[in-house]
């Protein structure tokens, strides 16, 4: 069993996970966060791109599981002298990983660890390229249902919830795979962008797109998700500059002070506050950056438990 | 001593039934032979015959890379897929772009004596795109220069290529484009679309295909030369093209057998097979250019036969290499897309595999109607039933075919070049063999 992906995750699948990560989110609220679950299983966190916050999830997670984990960063080893994916990958095999997490700046490298026969272990997609980022969608699926039906989540989608998701959908991993997940939990995902960061051809997408940032707010969403701006766009003509981006695509005071006292404010992290999201928007009780973050372990922590205990189930 | 064979009951590319007699040098007589004294006799019965295929789209890798194929082996690989000539692409390394380095490949070719080896010169120095080559010195060189090419590279400024289509006119040379506007296709992995934006691969546009081609074909009306165009990949280059050749504008273009057939939803599973430049497009694209084919719009099928070592096509998508294998699966990959789907018939096959690129390459000696007089350059094909794909298909150094493990129709039974065959029994000739043949045939 892998987890490559949202596009092709089924709603009852979705639910089940999200409902493990209840009970792994229980646990963490005990004084003993740790579970024996996963003791004698070894995860590899396999990062060819750095992101310290995924990678600590990641290990969190896998820690409070009792796993072993290894952290194998591409910076500064073999393979940022030239080593192949496949070695890497058969080199992990011949160390008896699990499950592998990887990060990789290709899109699609997860699918072909996965898919090349070079090793056994489960592998977990940690974001690949500028195709999907899994447990990042489930993570934030899983705080909005939280915020939505609070204890009585269990078991629910997000049926009926209208999120807006606003900014670089292009090159962004996170948009792609809350849209496939968002929408097989029943939500009516809006993307906002400027349309040079739209994909040319989104009329497969279940997602509407739009423009106008200020029109999409007006009709009072249940959630607002900004996406991170990186600042080498503007070299590529994506948009003049960071005033005008933040002026027509960011959440600025004035646009967070006309949304609805319940409209939740997302954002994956790391923030670029006062381009996409002013400082404000950020640190409000609306705001769920931080509980991002928390839930972000108790989801991982759930995709690791299906991972690799239903290995053990085949063994 | 020249071989001598007589080839009983072929199917000529017309349709009609006749025996053939390869004599020596020339084809010595078609038609009802009752008896040819010391000639080895072929069963063809139910084979067609074709005149010897030519590709004016080879890389044969060598020198530099023979890691992927040498001229040696790409030739065997053409033997196995029933050619007889090919132009071998400039992207070498050295890169061809002087007289020395296309007299190597041309004198390699000869010693290997599987296919006529014609070198195409590369436009600029290197391939940089900044100055030309030398392409006066490597069209006067023994090997004969006429078709030059910076294949992997589009020669992307307008000036250079205007002063490059005027130059070559002084030599009746033609500038082969490989269609890529370069600042479009940054970073570009497949085609832009649905499924690109889906799979978070970027985009390669087919504007920026299109956009290069119009420019070109306007450029070739201005100062009155010839253009001919790589491996088009586009409906939307079908359009311009045809409409460049309506106002009688003098370019040639050529489709790839595997954008004849293959379509960009492959790409799905990030098999590197599968990546190739330009990109596989939609099936609009390919029954654009099935179409294109069939009406002249486009010329020939040349293979772009790019092999790579496994190592780079065992990777993530992005790391791994452009390019397929093709010669040795050409005629069944058009086989099963123009002449099973009833566009081309047999004698098309003739034109857009052999007569065509050999006219538009000028080169002598191939590309003849099967008749009396004729060079002795002849494929055996058997038409009939479909068979799997597989590494016993591949003569070359490299494997990278998209076709493995896939049914096509049909498959190469002999090659004959120089009178004497090359590939039959499914097999490739011995060197040595074929070596002395080709000294006694081509030297004497």
């Amino acid at each position: 069993m892998h987890l490559l992906g949202t596009r092709d995750l089924a709603r009852d699948e979705a639910i089940n996970l999200l409902d493990i990560a209840e009970d792994m989110a229980a646990v963490q609220e005990r004084e003993v966060k740790k579970l024996p679950t996963l003791r004698g299983k070894t995860v590899v966190n396999l990062f060819f791109e750095d992101s310290t916050r995924t990678r600590i999830s990641f290990e969190a997670a896998a820690k409070r599981l009792s796993a072993d984990v290894i952290n194998f960063s591409a910076k500064g080893s073999s393979v940022s002298k030239g080593e192949s994916l496949k070695d890497t990958a058969q080199t992990l095999q011949a160390m008896g990983a699990d499950g592998v997490v990887i990060r990789h700046h290709a899109s699609g490298a997860p699918h072909t660890l996965a898919t090349s026969g070079w090793i056994d272990a489960g592998v977990i997609n940690a974001g690949d390229g500028t195709h999907e980022h899994p447990t990042q969608a489930l993570l934030d699926a899983f705080t909005m249902r939280r915020r939505l039906h609070g204890g009585a989540s269990r078991g629910r989608g997000l049926d009926g919830a209208r999120v807006v998701i606003v900014g670089d959908i292009l090159h962004s991993r996170v948009a792609r795979s809350n849209v496939w997940l968002l929408a097989t939990l029943g939500a009516e995902v809006e993307l906002v962008a400027p349309p040079t960061l739209v994909p040319v051809d989104t009329a497969a997408w279940p997602a509407t797109i739009g423009y106008d940032l200020d029109a999409a707010l007006a009709g009072a969403p249940d959630v607002v998700m900004m996406l991170r701006i990186q600042a080498e766009r503007m070299h590529a003509a994506f948009f003049p500059n960071s005033r005008e981006y933040a002026r027509t695509w960011g959440l600025d005071d004035a646009r967070f002070d006309r949304l609805p006292g319940t409209t939740m404010v997302m954002h994956p992290g790391p923030m670029n506050r006062g381009l996409e999201i002013s400082a404000r928007a950020a640190d409000s009780p609306r705001s769920t950056v931080r509980e991002q973050v928390a839930n972000g372990v108790s989801v991982r922590m759930a995709a690791l438990y299906l991972l690799l205990s239903s290995e053990r189930g085949e063994a | 001593m020249r071989e001598r064979h007589l080839i009983t009951g072929a199917t000529l590319p017309t349709g009609e039934r006749a025996d053939i007699l390869l004599d020596g040098g020339v084809i010595g007589e078609v038609g009802s032979i009752a008896d040819a004294a010391g000639a080895t006799v072929f069963d063809a019965d139910g084979l067609i015959a074709l005149p010897g295929l030519v590709d004016l789209h080879t890389h044969l890798r060598e020198p530099g890379y023979e890691q992927s194929e040498t001229v040696l082996t790409g030739t065997q690989a053409a033997a196995a897929g029933g050619f007889t000539a090919v132009f071998a692409m400039a992207n070498t390394f050295p890169v061809a772009d002087t007289a020395g380095v296309v007299e190597q490949e041309a004198t390699l070719g000869r010693a290997a004596g599987y296919a006529t080896v014609q070198p195409i010169g590369a436009v600029t120095v290197g391939l940089k795109g900044a100055e030309l080559a030398e392409l006066g010195a490597m069209a006067r060189s023994r090997a004969n220069v006429r078709v030059f090419s910076d294949d992997g590279f589009c020669v992307s400024d307008p000036l250079l290529m205007r002063r490059a289509l005027e130059y070559v006119k002084a030599f009746d040379g033609v500038i082969a484009q490989h269609a890529q506007e370069p600042r479009l296709t940054e970073g570009a992995q497949m085609n832009e679309g649905a499924l690109s934006g889906e799979l978070g691969l970027t985009g390669w546009p087919a504007v920026a295909e299109e956009s290069i081609i119009a420019r070109d074909v306007l450029l070739a009306e201005h100062v009155g030369s010839r253009l001919h165009v790589c491996h088009v990949s586009t409906a939307g280059s079908v359009e311009v093209i045809r409409w460049a050749k309506a106002r009688g504008i003098d370019v040639t273009a050529e489709v790839t057998p595997h954008h004849l057939l293959l379509t960009e939803d492959l790409v799905k599973d990030y098999d590197p097979r599968f990546k190739v430049n330009p990109p596989l497009r939609r099936t609009e694209d390919t029954l654009a250019l099935r179409a294109a084919l069939a009406d002249g719009t486009i010329d020939i099928v040349a293979t772009d036969h790019a092999p790579h070592p496994v190592e780079a096509k065992q990777s993530e998508w992005d790391a791994a290499a452009n390019g397929m294998v093709g010669l040795e699966s050409a005629l069944s990959v058009v086989h099963a897309a123009v002449v099973e789907t009833g566009l081309l018939s047999w004698a098309d096959v003739a034109r857009v595999m052999s007569q065509a690129p050999a006219r538009i390459g000028r080169l002598r000696g191939h590309g003849e109607a099967i008749a009396v007089g004729a060079a002795p350059e002849l494929t055996l094909y058997d038409p009939s039933a479909a068979s799997v794909f597989d590494l016993d298909r591949l003569a070359g150094r490299s494997v990278n075919s998209p076709y493995l493990g896939r049914s096509l129709p049909g498959r190469v039974v002999a090659t004959f070049h120089g009178g004497y065959t090359t590939f039959a029994d499914g097999a490739v000739r011995d060197a040595g063999e074929v070596a002395v043949l080709a000294r006694e045939a081509f030297d004497g």
